[in-house]
């Protein structure tokens, strides 16, 4: 075991650029013309945008998921952080209409109360899995108990509405596009980058690659473990926050059923785009391609008629199990 | 002494109250249903509860103890609670799924408890004292007429359907039936689970798949919520209209208004599990015979008679 912090993976020469490391990028590229053959709408500019606006909400909180699992951890908590946070935000913007009016500092302060809330739900993970000595899988398994809860008890069981006259201000975030993008995309599109830049090119990203690959000489090489794998979880309470702030423009609502199985999506899509679940090794641009593979399939599965709607699931299992497959290289380490 | 301090004190020391107050019977109901997963369980949720504070407060004596399951064998395990813990005298039951709970609810009704069966009936008959159900059927069958009136017998539609249950195979059954010999063409159906997200994103697809569509039916409003936004991004608000079902507050309110999308809502209520506690109640504390079935109606909610389904309050 090299008593370097640079993982294995990224000393490899180029040689091993093989086709398996491109392999969430072949899957995509395989579904692309899957969906064209399905049906030629797939490849209608607004079906595509319509593809890839749904996917921000699970792509921005699997960038965050990118961290947390390179560093060796895991979140089960997300879908009902989420939840919560989107109802705790509908509460505040339907509270402070009155004291602020119907402008654009009523969204900003609604948007500043949902980071601080991503913020403190992700501290609070991290700090009791690394200061508890925890498992991250029984911490997260437990908030994500408490969240749902939460969000079920603030919305009396029922579903939080956005008052009609703020959803007027808020929509456009979900529904206008910037040089014809929609916003959710450049708000996807940013998250991605600044997270490729931090997880490749600071000493942060190097130290969570360290940490994930091994604990111990991680912290025998001087990295503050406890801090930085506490942050990975800050880090992806932020990137729910703001999957929230666009999430909550789209349908002006939150329910128990807000952000059902999000946990699961976004971990999935993290593991297509060739993060290893074990930790040690993981890249932005896998995510965000896997995150896109995941709601097309749902987009062409929806576009024909072939495939008996009950097979749905089915479908969706295997293509994922593919998509692993075709990179299996990746996991012998 | 106030009336509500008399209350309290029921609340708090029921054991004295019993000893005292002579038509006073100690009952013990347990109600058991499915934890708010989607809009209209929330709704039962919320009426349970409202109903519980009520006849807790109309009769002395009455505890009402409320339990939520999140699937169907935590439904059973809470069934075996309501009947060792707290000696349930009645349950009111509202079954996560039919087949899996017939045999622990047979198990608290062989003890001598009496059984008020909710909206989803029990694979065998004769378990239970009282069924109180919504007409799954009959809310599929009104959807379809009123879509092919309004069609006039022929177009084309998109189905999206809830989560794969008995619930949805009877409605999707009964619409299907309905319009089979019309030329109303079904173009496309997908489950959108109940839920607003999915019904949003079914909608969208199905947008992008059919260049003309005339009508949806979306069986259940919180789907509808999701569909109203998805046409409205498509900006093809005039080209169809939408039939969702249950009768969600934000969606009558619409109907109300003489909506073109939401022309007309069929009615499912949540409510219905309130009305089971309130028949349960009744045959411990009157003389008045409550055994039997009760199928309540689920008729088609227009503008002109919108304002009678209207709960401002309601969740749902």
């Amino acid at each position: 075991m090299p008593v370097s912090s640079v993982p294995e993976t990224l000393r490899r020469p180029m040689a091993t650029w093989s086709l398996k490391k491109l392999g969430p990028l072949i899957a995509l590229v395989a579904l692309i013309i899957l969906g064209t053959i399905v049906n030629p709408a797939f490849l209608d500019p607004a079906n595509i945008t319509n593809v890839l606006t749904r996917t921000a909400f699970i792509g921005i909180i699997a960038v965050g998921m990118t961290f947390v699992i390179t560093a060796g951890g895991l979140d089960l908590s997300v879908g009902s952080m989420a939840a919560f946070i989107s109802g705790v935000m509908i509460i505040s913007l339907n509270g402070l209409m009155d004291t602020i009016g119907l402008n654009w500092m009523l969204i900003a302060a609604g948007m500043l109360i949902a980071l601080a809330v991503g913020l403190l739900a992700g501290l609070i993970n991290g700090l009791i899995t690394t200061k508890g000595r925890i498992d991250a899988f029984i911490v997260t398994l437990g908030t994500m108990s408490i969240y749902r809860s939460l969000v079920t008890y603030l919305a009396d069981g029922g579903t939080l509405s956005l008052d009609f006259g703020i959803r007027g201000v808020y929509r456009p975030v979900y529904y206008d596009a910037f040089l014809g993008i929609p916003i959710p995309i450049w708000v996807f599109a940013a998250v991605a980058a600044i997270g490729a830049v931090l997880l490749n090119r600071t000493r942060f990203g190097r130290q969570v690659f360290a940490i994930g690959s091994n604990e111990d000489v991680a912290r025998y090489s001087a990295i503050n473990v406890d801090r930085t794998k506490t942050l990975t979880y800050v880090l992806l309470g932020l990137c729910v926050a703001i999957a929230t702030m666009v999430y909550v423009p789209r349908l002006g609502s939150a329910s128990a059923t807000t952000g059902l199985m999000w946990e699961l999506e976004a971990i999935a899509a993290v593991i297509i785009g060739g993060t290893l679940l074990k930790g040690g090794y993981g890249r932005i641009w896998g995510t965000v391609v896997g995150a896109i593979i995941l709601s097309m399939i749902g987009n062409i599965l929806n576009l024909t008629g072939a495939i008996s709607s009950y097979l749905n699931g089915a479908v969706q299992g295997i293509i994922i199990i593919v998509a692993v497959l075709m990179q299996g290289g990746l996991k012998r380490r | 002494m106030t009336g509500k301090a008399i209350l309290a004190t029921a609340v708090a020391i029921p054991a004295m109250l019993a000893a005292g107050a002579a038509a006073a019977q100690d009952v013990t109901i347990g109600v058991s249903i499915p934890a708010a997963t989607h809009g209209w369980t929330g709704g039962v949720n919320y009426h349970a509860n409202q109903a519980a504070e009520a006849l807790e407060a109309k009769y002395d004596g009455l505890e009402i103890v409320l339990v939520t399951a999140g699937s169907a064998s935590e439904q059973a395990n809470s069934l075996e609670d309501l009947l060792i813990v707290h000696e349930i005298d009645a349950l009111v039951v509202l079954p996560f799924e039919s087949d899996p709970l017939t045999d622990p609810v047979r198990q608290v009704a062989d003890q001598g408890v009496f059984v008020t069966v909710v909206d989803r009936g029990l694979a065998e008959d004769g378990i239970e004292d009282i069924y109180v159900a919504g007409n799954n059927p009959e809310m599929g069958r009104i959807s379809a007429e009123y879509m092919i009136d309004a069609l006039d017998g022929s177009g084309e539609i998109v189905v999206l359907r809830g989560i794969p249950t008995v619930i949805d195979d009877q409605r999707v059954e009964a619409f299907m039936g309905e319009i089979e010999d019309t030329d109303i063409e079904v173009l496309g159906m997908e489950y959108a689970n109940w839920n607003r997200d999915d019904g949003f994103e079914v909608m969208q697809d199905f947008l992008s798949r059919f260049d003309n569509i005339d009508a949806v039916w979306a069986q259940d409003d919180d789907i509808a919520i999701g569909v109203i936004e998805a046409v409205r991004q498509a900006e093809r608000e005039d080209e169809m209209f939408i039939v969702g079902g249950a009768g969600m507050k934000e969606i009558i309110q619409r109907v109300m208004e003489g909506d073109d999308l939401t022309p007309v809502n069929v009615l499912y209520p949540p409510a219905m599990i309130a009305t089971a506690m309130e028949v349960t109640a009744l045959h411990f504390y009157t003389n008045a015979p409550v055994l039997g079935e009760y199928i309540l109606g689920s008729p088609l909610i227009t503008q002109e008679n919108a304002e009678q389904y209207y709960f401002p309050d309601s969740p749902f």
